[in-house]
């Protein structure tokens, strides 16, 4: 019985945080985050060197074939620095290839992917909510594929992306979905950038205006995409609640030194219950999101079909319980902590992107009920 | 990550289950006589003070053997181990740290045997989260001290026979913390009033102590005078894993979906209202939070490093959650919820509006949620102490 990391995924913990320290800390963040690109190429490049960016794909194709528990031990890091990158979009676009394409597809894409010399996303909400069944993006069959005509919202880092993960529906009728790898410049397919509130996190409106697709560049059998999609939004819930595990600690860790060093009444404020409890509150929430985001993540190196219930409960804390932590942590600050120039907003912000990212607190809990209620009618 | 076991835990997980299938007497058949005939049967194979050394009477078992008995235990609603709570959980602890041989001889014994009551006279009405201002007086006459004061909320004192018993043995300390002592104590030595009190939910589980030049024998002194908090402080750290007690809640919820699915909301099934879905999913992703932290605290401890005050965090969950369960059933309940035992048309004859009333029970004992959030902020935040 272990559940803890290993002596590597320790090493690699550290590893990644001192290069973010260096490389990433928060004015950098500031920078890059208000670059028109909105994530630095450069530190990309390197990430992709150290075999960050391919951690989960086949060594065979460039990757370093490990699991979702050592991408966890990155995401963190990467959170806690506020990392904008895009790394959780690129991992989703490598899995669902992995996952669902055949050897041809895999090498045809994987090996770029892995480099970080090109940028994968995935593409399937279309407005509110996040049930691959609310797909309604078209594809009409034609000699050679698919014509694809419709649009896709909310698309993360559509901007720095290359190739589109799309899932569409092969035709009106079925209710069978498909997912396509499709490359930016494809004729017909347009990328305008949404106003995201959180600047390190880009987003983007995709369209896509009779976008030819070859059969070849489908994902698994046309038709067999729902399953997939439905795994790879678990994976981007469990990625996503990693990242804003490790973005809560670093606020939390803001806020506690505010603490002990802003004196007010004669006394660090630190020393008041008012400032302790919700500090204490926070501590809790984050360790346990952290111990179900970890069990999540295990399950879905071990025995994925299982693995829905506890993506759901480990999210539906993150959604929860962070946007409530970034809020104790801009009012613990008082004034300062409303402006613009000090940090806290930052996080505040992270939370909220991540509150409805792969599913909001209510969806998940809903699928809780129903999952839970089968699993103890199973035993 | 592993949460396989290895092969000989899961020999002694074999052996636990096969012993439970043979001895456990089913749910509906457990009165006192097969409860007391299961325990002794878990007494012989030593499992009752399974952490204990082996030397005083205890079973050696391994921190991962404790943690698969209690587990499994647990997960089949057995009863406990003994009936002699306060005794397995912190006396008997605390006598192995800090008593003489006699000590041990006189007492672990009959602990191990539940052979009768322990209880614990700390708080006094006057300390109660600030249990080292306790002043409950105690001089040294002779080879007796004199015991002068008052103790409350005394869990069981009226059946106990024995008591541990804090008392200042000075005043004049610069540290509240020094000049108190521990005592062991017989509850019906002269001198010794139980006054009983009844709580919210219409039990009387606790009583008030009073001492009126109660005499005790200075050979009844656990540990050194004035070494009476360490004694404590260090007793109570045994008092830890909560894996186990995942099972119990897990129940609790089953049961409070089963009433969601026979009472009525607005006309339709209680379970299909959204508000109460999302309430009792709350509490199933609190649980195996519990669960999983759990998991990660019992890992420590298997690499030997010490576990500190992020135990507080399941204390806290746990507090959560069992004031949400009551308030939970209730709400389910509706109109009928303000109806109590007895009355026909109340659900489940009262069985939700005692647990709505009988939480402090579980939540203020081993301190309230307050004193758990200082515990945290303080010793793992490293803020100032107030």
């Amino acid at each position: 019985m272990n559940f803890g990391f290993t002596e590597e995924q320790e090493l690699l913990r550290a590893e990644v945080r001192k290069f973010l320290d260096r490389n990433c800390p928060l004015d950098e963040v500031r920078k890059v985050a208000e670059t028109p690109e909105g994530f630095s190429r450069q530190l990309w490049g390197r990430m992709a060197e150290l075999g960050w960016v391919g951690l989960l794909l086949p060594e065979k194709h460039g990757g370093a074939g490990l699991g979702w528990v050592d991408l966890v031990v990155v995401l963190e890091e990467a959170g806690r620095s506020l990392l904008p990158s895009p790394l959780i979009s690129s991992v989703l676009a490598g899995a669902a290839i992995a996952l669902g394409g055949d050897s041809e597809q895999q090498s045809r894409w994987l090996p770029d992917l892995a480099a970080g010399t090109r940028i994968g996303t995935l593409a399937f909400q279309e407005g509110d909510g996040i049930d691959p069944a609310q797909t309604s993006l078209a594809g009409v069959t034609t000699d050679v594929g698919f014509r694809l005509t419709g649009e896709k919202l909310l698309v993360a880092d559509a901007s720095a992306a290359d190739l589109f993960v799309v899932a569409f529906r092969a035709s009106e009728a079925s209710d069978a979905l498909s997912l396509a790898v499709v490359p930016r410049d494809a004729p017909g397919l347009g990328v305008e950038p949404h106003i995201s509130v959180d600047l390190t996190k880009p987003m983007g409106r995709v369209r896509f205006d009779a976008v030819e697709v070859s059969g070849a560049d489908v994902l698994g059998p046309p038709g067999s995409g729902g399953e997939l999609l439905q795994r790879l939004i678990d994976c981007g819930a469990t990625a996503v609640t990693a990242e804003l595990v490790g973005a809560a600690e670093a606020a939390l860790a803001l806020t506690v030194n505010y603490a002990k060093e802003r004196v007010q009444f004669d006394s660090p404020i630190g020393r008041f219950q008012s400032v302790k409890h919700p500090l204490a509150e926070m501590y809790v929430d984050i360790e346990s999101t952290r111990s179900l985001c970890y069990y999540a993540a295990w399950l879905l190196d071990e025995n994925p079909s299982e693995a829905a219930l506890a993506v759901s409960r480990a999210k539906a804390l993150a959604s929860e319980r962070f946007p409530k932590l970034g809020i104790d942590v801009v009012q613990l600050h008082g004034g300062i902590g409303f402006t613009w120039e000090y940090d806290a907003h930052l996080y505040l912000k992270r939370a909220k992107w991540g509150r409805p990212a792969f599913g909001d607190a209510d969806w998940h809990f809903e699928r809780i009920v129903r999952l839970a209620a089968a699993a103890a009618s199973a035993v | 990550m592993d949460f396989n076991l290895s092969p000989e835990e899961e020999s002694f997980r074999d052996e636990v289950r096969a012993f439970l299938d043979e001895n456990l007497p089913p749910k509906d058949e457990r009165d006192f006589a097969a409860v007391a005939e299961f325990q002794r049967k878990v007494r012989e194979r030593r499992w009752v003070g399974f952490s204990w050394p082996e030397e005083v009477g205890g079973g050696g078992g391994s921190v991962m053997q404790q943690v698969i008995l209690k587990e499994e235990m647990a997960k089949r609603n057995a009863p406990s181990l003994g009936s002699c709570f306060m005794g397995l959980a912190w006396v008997g602890p605390g006598i192995i740290e800090y008593g003489t041989e006699e000590q041990k001889q006189r007492f672990i014994p009959d602990i191990l045997d539940s052979k009768y009551q322990w209880c614990t006279g700390y708080s006094e009405p006057d300390s109660g989260s600030d249990l080292a201002s306790l002043k409950c007086r105690c001089e040294l006459q002779g080879d007796e001290y004199v015991v002068n004061g008052q103790k409350i909320w005394t869990s069981l004192a009226m059946w106990a026979k024995w008591m541990i018993l804090l008392v200042r043995t000075e005043t004049d300390v610069e540290v509240k913390h020094d000049g108190i002592t521990c005592l062991l104590v017989e509850v019906d030595t002269p001198g010794i009033t139980v006054r009983p009190i009844k709580n919210m939910a219409g039990n009387a589980i606790f009583a008030e102590v009073f001492f009126d030049d109660v005499r005790v024998p200075v050979e009844n002194r656990l540990g050194e005078e004035g070494q009476g908090w360490r004694v404590t402080v260090s007793a109570l750290a045994h008092e830890r894993s909560s894996i186990s007690e995942v099972y119990g809640l897990t129940r609790t919820l089953a049961r409070i979906r089963e009433l969601a699915k026979t009472c009525q909301r607005g006309g339709r099934p209680a379970e299909e209202d959204p508000h109460l879905r999302r309430r009792i999913a709350q509490a199933d992703m609190r649980i195996e939070a519990m669960r999983l932290n759990g998991m990660r605290f019992l890992t420590k401890q298997l690499k030997g490093e010490p576990l500190g005050a992020e135990t507080s965090i399941n204390k806290l969950l746990r507090a959560q959650l069992e004031i949400e369960f009551g308030e939970l059933a209730l709400e389910i309940e509706g109109s009928l919820s303000v109806l109590g035992k007895g009355d026909e048309a109340c659900p489940e004859d009262g069985h939700w509006q005692h647990v709505s009333l009988n939480w402090p029970e579980l939540v203020i004992g081993g301190g309230t949620p307050n004193i758990q959030k200082n515990i945290i902020a303080e010793r793992v935040l490293g803020l100032p102490k107030d």
